[in-house]
């Protein structure tokens, strides 16, 4: 069985077509990346041990930010 | 067949029998315009005092404005103020003491803010009282509670030396929460703990308030032990509502200032220095306004990234 077959079918209308949006840059997937981003930028902000990550952290979470109000625009 | 008389004003009729179209040319505006003219002193006034002044400081970052000289000339110098920032390792250490202090407050509340929330639930013997009690330190001003903690951490006469003795044996006047480096950044932690635990206490509370009984009687049926009924039933029933308090909790505490000010003033040297402090001295003590702005932009992406992350898993856990 395919996922066409087991897409829900709403009353009055047929079948949607199967989206051509890859299934790697669906929401919910880049979302969770885009959260990984932020998070590892986070810790890299808060950690005791480089320099070197503390400098990075910035453009990390915010490279994670703007990932996410991007993606969060993506369809489902 | 007899007539029902017509109760409405004459204005009233005239209004309900006038045509729609109608009804908006002769008003002059249009619902649409009215709308507008609501709901426009709100978005200016939202615009001035909260979006204004973050553009403003974006702006300021990039360059070498200091509000102490009005009439310097101010350059544009790039990203060089981030870099600063981001290369300064006392800085560093600030975001260090901030992390501490975040995740320490957090672990602490969110423990004690649900086991309390777990007794308050029980119906008990003057449970409406101590629900007060326990909740009286968060209605009190950070400022307060910072000055109060002061003196109970005072070593001479302060009550918290001669509990600590009482359970402990150590004599009172040989440890100083607020003056010792080791023990001042445990100091901010106790206090905002004691604060704002009931706040955590209360959100808990309404999670557990909202699990309908009859999931509990169904566990009672199948025989669940109180241990199951925890993991399998209130837990879960109640972890959007505790995502949610340590998202708020969070956020609050990564700008965090009043209380430690009050309490410690960041001291001793710099031990207790949080991350808002750094920045008020940065930007009023030591005048470096576009140094200060882009730290403050830095801080506002930071818990900006947080708060999706912590949105993202309470929607998470809702949908589950």
């Amino acid at each position: 069985m395919n996922g066409e077959t087991d897409a829900p079918v709403r009353r009055g209308r047929t079948a949607a077509a199967p989206s051509r949006w890859p299934r790697f840059a669906r929401r919910a997937v880049m979302e969770n990346v885009a959260i990984a981003v932020i998070g590892i930028g986070v810790v890299m902000l808060m950690q005791p041990v480089s320099l070197w990550l503390y400098g990075w952290s910035f453009a990390t979470i915010l490279t994670g930010t703007v990932m996410f109000m991007i993606v969060s625009k993506f369809p489902a | 067949m007899t007539d029902i008389p017509d109760r409405r004003t004459v204005a009233e009729r005239v209004a309900a029998a006038t045509p729609d179209g109608l009804a908006r040319k002769v008003s002059g505006f249009s619902d649409r315009t009215i709308a507008w003219l609501f709901i426009g002193p709100t978005i200016a006034l939202l615009l001035a005092i909260n979006i204004f002044p973050l553009i403003w400081a974006v702006y300021l970052s990039f360059t070498n404005y200091a509000a102490n000289k009005l009439n310097a000339t101010v350059a544009w110098v790039g990203v060089r103020n981030y870099s600063r920032v981001l290369s300064d390792p006392d800085i560093w250490e600030r975001m260090q003491a901030t992390a501490h202090f975040v995740v320490w407050t957090i672990v602490l509340e969110v423990l004690l803010g649900f086991g309390l929330a777990l007794l308050i639930n029980r119906q008990f013997r003057g449970h409406s009282f101590w629900t007060t009690v326990v909740l009286l330190p968060m209605m009190l001003s950070p400022a307060v509670v910072g000055t109060f903690w002061k003196l109970l951490f005072q070593t001479q006469i302060g009550p918290f030396n001669y509990v600590v003795s009482f359970f402990t044996g150590i004599p009172p006047s040989s440890f100083d929460m607020v003056g010792s480096v080791a023990l001042a950044p445990w100091s901010i932690v106790i206090v905002d703990a004691w604060m704002w635990t009931p706040y955590v206490m209360l959100i808990c509370l309404a999670g557990l308030r909202s699990v309908p009984d009859y999931i509990y009687e169904a566990a009672e049926v199948d025989r669940a032990s109180s241990w199951r009924t925890f993991w399998s039933i209130t837990l879960p029933m109640v972890l959007p509502f505790l995502m949610l308090a340590v998202l708020f909790r969070a956020i609050e505490n990564f700008k965090m200032f009043d209380m430690v000010a009050l309490l410690t003033s960041g001291g001793p040297g710099s031990t207790t220095e949080l991350a808002s402090i750094t920045l008020k001295r940065e930007a009023f003590e030591k005048w470096r306004t576009g140094y200060s702005s882009a730290f403050a932009i830095i801080l506002f992406v930071t818990i900006f990234g947080a708060a999706n992350i912590y949105v993202k898993a309470l929607n998470a856990v809702k949908n589950r």
